[in-house]
């Protein structure tokens, strides 16, 4: 929690570090600078008011896409690749210090005259998934409790984060309920961070340095508003834009390319539900695998080394970008503690949050 | 409108109707509530405030004198170096009379509002504030003010810790 | 540029103060229209834009999320941009960067606002968009700065309110051939002068109304583009800038950031004098002083200029230069995102030759439209060309 910087210092910060880092002056050299920010997370109306100066964007072109830090790659991608920008910027933060009833502004993205009504802490939602995906999966209720286990102790080797613990699966199961069957140790907590990517045309590129790590394919996509509508046992918009993904970057064979994963999860059961949707696990046996410790740091396809949201902190709508830094760190070689030897291809996935079903995905390689 | 085109979607209401329960109708207050960080910038410009005073900072490069502070330069884009200590006074850039409030109801007063240069700082650095103890038809661009501050009790470190800015000396 | 895009398709709904359908209904029809203009299913749609204002409005959060299944986003990719008021002319503006990067070869871009659901005044909401510390607790108001802004261009060029009461006019007489216009009515500057003064210099008959509406274009690449219509309109520019927070720091008498999105536009569209080279322009008008203001920054007139060429009558349909053959937001209505499509869909149909009653008399090819946004900060700029 940052109380004593404003968001607008913070976010100065994290964009200052990654200029120098990516070694490029945004008064001159960056064409495009996005935003990835929802109004009352902020409680602000119209936040990108409130975003040039500090990100070096004064008169020039900067813009908000309402949506996950992903598809602001996305967008700086297609920036990038229409001509229209060399060098793009994204930046995503979380200051939920500044917000003191997150619960009823999430309450508040629930339609308003057919689900509002439901007077409850808004993560009911993730409550029905969760049992629908454990009864159609068949999976075992503890494997879900294994992730929390597992991404919190990764979490401990994290020095960005501060929910990393050394739990045993009874801990979990046994902690405080959210909204059954989830409960609170499954169910990852919001913490403030503002995270700026530099992106950079392939020719750009090559004359800012060696440490660059490329896109490969991106995609993003949306399954229906209606949660009464879904098929909650998918992630149907995971399956979707891994799909895109996937067919730009040429993966043909998505459960043994890659070297690493950093997929989605805000809940305990959604990493379980992701890594299905990305063919990273047939369907219904992700949990068995988490088990069995095929995603574990020292397995065979390292899941959430970092620590994921669960062992780090959930960052709003950063949280997509989190899980990009995570990747690219590894890629780089950069990763201290938390290195997996030799990751060469990575995945990273995001999901918007409850009670949404709008995510992406992004096939990187260095 | 397209001339191929010979009907476009969409009825009107009136809120006669609604209330009236021609249509039907959900209401619910929505009441989002926040404890913004300041940040080391503002913070220390509402504690000034408090003891009376305004604060700027200043960008040893481009050398302009910023307020509201900021600890960064959005100019040069790299961080702020002193804080410096400006006056009270300034000029009017702008001003409005403003017969409506927050929500579109008329005020029985007008709000008088302007965009104040403040003295000390670089030329044109104006913040948001009104006027007082001045008539609307006299007010001009470019009158000299000063601010009228609260009295020290008064004061909680809070923009409003200037009650408003009058005019000074002849017109 | 690599891929060249095109507007093949356009539609929208009544703007009206308070309409019946909910926003994702709004979204639909407005959608809806412009596939069948288009002739295209929403199965040929390859991505989606959608763009809508602040979700206060609503009393919704995330309210992009909400709007998807009338918006067509189903199972597709989506983005909402959101650029505060310069969002109307943003959205295209994201639909462009979809196709020109060759992603994708058709985008739906759809435009929504749903004003009248905010008690007990839409206006309501435009308090949270001013700095929490130093400015809500003053009582601020949207009105404020837009009455600040028109004082101090008044003052610097010497401008009187008669002059910019013109626009008033001439928007709401051309609203009157709009068939979706809430305000379309004749009237004088006499009227204008005489109605009742909110914040002075702003007086009732000079700002938009709040509406709520809808409207949507289809965007395609040059090949599908071809096999869809022989009329294509071509979107040729576009260019998006955004000035700094502390706007109480800057000259409000000019919007450079108006200037340098459109040179932006111009630039790419291959424009160098701007003047000569546009032939019609829908200039983002929600108060009347404004859209002189922007012409300005569009570097349709010189600074200071524009008043004299409105009093002139260049700027009428019949004139050199028309602006806002539409009625603008002054006469058709202000339902902020949509608003600002509203004028891409006029410059598609002006360029097309099928705007009916509105048809502006010279032989237009290139057109241009604007939207502006934030605490006078956001210039977005689309140009378009048959």
């Amino acid at each position: 929690m940052t109380p004593g910087l404003s968001t607008r210092e913070l976010m100065f910060e994290a964009a200052s570090r990654s200029y120098e880092d990516a070694g490029v002056d945004p008064r001159k050299e960056v064409q495009s600078f996005i935003c990835c920010t929802e109004d009352f997370w902020e409680g602000i109306s119209i936040t990108d008011e409130y975003m040039p100066d500090q990100l070096g964007a004064v008169l020039k072109p900067l813009c908000t896409i309402s949506s996950d830090g992903i598809i602001g790659l996305a967008t700086a991608y297609m920036h990038i690749m229409s001509g229209i920008a060399d060098v793009a910027v994204v930046e995503s933060h979380s200051k939920i210090s500044d917000v003191l009833n997150p619960d009823e502004i999430s309450s508040f993205a629930l339609d308003p005259i057919y689900d509002h009504h439901v007077n409850a802490d808004p993560r009911f939602v993730a409550g029905l998934e969760m049992t629908r995906y454990l009864k159609d999966t068949g999976t075992k209720r503890e494997y879900c409790a294994q992730v929390a286990v597992k991404n919190k102790k990764n979490g401990l080797l994290n020095p960005r984060g501060v929910h990393g613990a050394s739990l045993d699966k009874d801990a979990v199961l046994n902690s405080k309920v959210a909204s059954s069957p989830l409960t609170e140790l499954e169910s990852s907590k919001a913490i403030d961070g503002s995270i700026v990517f530099v992106l950079a045309s392939a020719q750009k590129a090559k004359k800012l340095g060696n440490n660059t790590i490329w896109i490969n394919g991106i995609g993003w996509s949306s399954d229906t508003p209606w949660i009464e509508d879904r098929d909650m046992a998918r992630a149907a918009y995971a399956e979707q834009s891994a799909a895109r993904a996937y067919k730009m970057a040429g993966v043909r064979n998505p459960a043994t390319y890659f070297d690493l994963a950093e997929v989605d999860d805000t809940y305990s059961y959604k990493e379980l539900q992701s890594l299905e949707a990305l063919k990273l696990a047939a369907k219904g046996k992700a949990g068995k695998m988490v088990e069995s410790g095929t995603f574990d740091r020292d397995g065979r396809l390292p899941v959430n080394a970092s620590g994921g949201s669960l062992g780090v902190g959930h960052l709003l709508e950063a949280t997509g970008l989190h899980r990009m830094l995570e990747a690219v760190l590894q890629l780089r070689g950069q990763a201290g503690r938390l290195q997996i030897p030799k990751v060469k291809k990575a995945v990273v996935q995001s999901w918007r949050g409850i009670p949404t079903a709008t995510g992406a995905v992004a096939v990187l390689g260095n | 409108m397209s001339q191929k085109i010979t009907s476009y979607p969409g009825h009107e209401i009136t809120p006669e109707d609604v209330k009236g329960g021609k249509y039907l109708d959900v209401v619910y207050k929505f009441e989002p509530k926040y404890s913004w960080a300041a940040g080391v910038a503002i913070s220390r410009f509402l504690a000034e405030l408090k003891e009376g005073r305004i604060i700027a900072r200043k960008c040893m490069n481009c050398k302009r004198i910023l307020v509201p502070p900021r600890m960064y330069c959005e100019q040069c884009f790299r961080p702020t170096d002193e804080w410096v200590h400006i006056k009270d006074t300034g000029t009017i850039n702008t001003y409005s009379i403003s017969h409506v409030g927050t929500d579109a109801r008329r005020l029985k007063t007008p709000i008088l509002v302007a965009v104040v240069d403040l003295d000390g700082a670089t030329p044109g650095m104006g913040i948001l504030h009104n006027l007082g103890e001045v008539e609307p038809s006299k007010i001009k661009v470019d009158m000299k003010v000063k601010a009228v501050w609260k009295s020290p009790s008064e004061r909680q470190g809070s923009i409003t810790d200037i009650r408003y800015f009058k005019p000074i000396g002849a017109e | 540029m690599k891929n060249r895009v095109a507007i093949v398709g356009a539609g929208m709904t009544l703007f009206r103060r308070r309409m019946l359908e909910s926003p994702k209904e709004l979204s639909f029809e407005a959608t809806r229209m412009a596939l069948d203009s288009a002739g295209l299913e929403l199965k040929d749609i390859e991505s989606v834009v959608s763009g809508s204002a602040p979700d206060a409005f609503d009393g919704m959060h995330m309210k992009g999320e909400y709007l998807l299944d009338g918006t067509g986003g189903i199972g597709k990719p989506n983005q909402r941009v959101y650029v505060g008021g310069g969002t109307g002319v943003f959205t295209p503006i994201g639909g462009w960067w979809n196709v020109a990067s060759g992603m994708y070869d058709t985008c739906l871009c759809v435009a929504e606002e749903k004003m009248s659901p905010l008690h007990p005044h839409p206006q309501y909401a435009f308090w949270s968009i001013f700095d929490q510390i130093l400015e809500r607790p003053l009582g601020t108001t949207l009105l404020w700065i837009f009455s600040l802004e028109m004082r101090r261009y008044m003052h610097k060029y010497g401008i009187k309110e008669e002059e910019i009461a013109s626009v008033a006019v001439k928007n709401k007489g051309n609203a009157v051939d709009h068939p979706c216009a809430q305000l379309g009515a004749k009237i004088t500057v006499e009227d204008v002068m005489n109605s009742e003064p909110i914040c002075w210099p702003v007086k009732r008959l000079d700002v938009s109304p709040p509406s709520d509406g809808a409207a949507a274009i289809v965007l395609a690449s040059e090949k599908v583009a071809k096999k869809l219509t022989d009329q294509p309109v071509w979107l040729d520019g576009v260019g998006w800038t955004l000035d700094s927070t502390h706007w109480t720091n800057r000259d409000l008498a000019y919007p450079e950031y108006v200037e340098k999105a459109a040179w932006m536009a111009y630039k790419m569209a291959g424009i160098k004098k701007p003047r000569k080279e546009i032939d019609i322009a829908e200039v983002y008008d929600p108060f009347d002083y404004k859209e002189l203001h922007h012409m300005e920054g569009l570097q349709l007139a010189g600074k200071g200029e524009a008043p004299q060429m409105a009093v002139d009558g260049v700027t009428q349909r019949d004139g050199d230069l028309p602006v806002c053959p539409s009625g603008g937001l002054l006469g058709v209505g202000n339902p902020i995102a949509a608003a600002g499509m509203m004028k891409i869909c006029e410059v598609f149909w002006q360029l097309r030759g099928e705007a009916g009653k509105r048809q502006v008399k010279k032989d237009a090819r290139t057109g241009l439209a604007q939207a502006w946004g934030d605490l006078m900060q956001v210039g977005t700029v689309a140009v378009m060309r048959s």
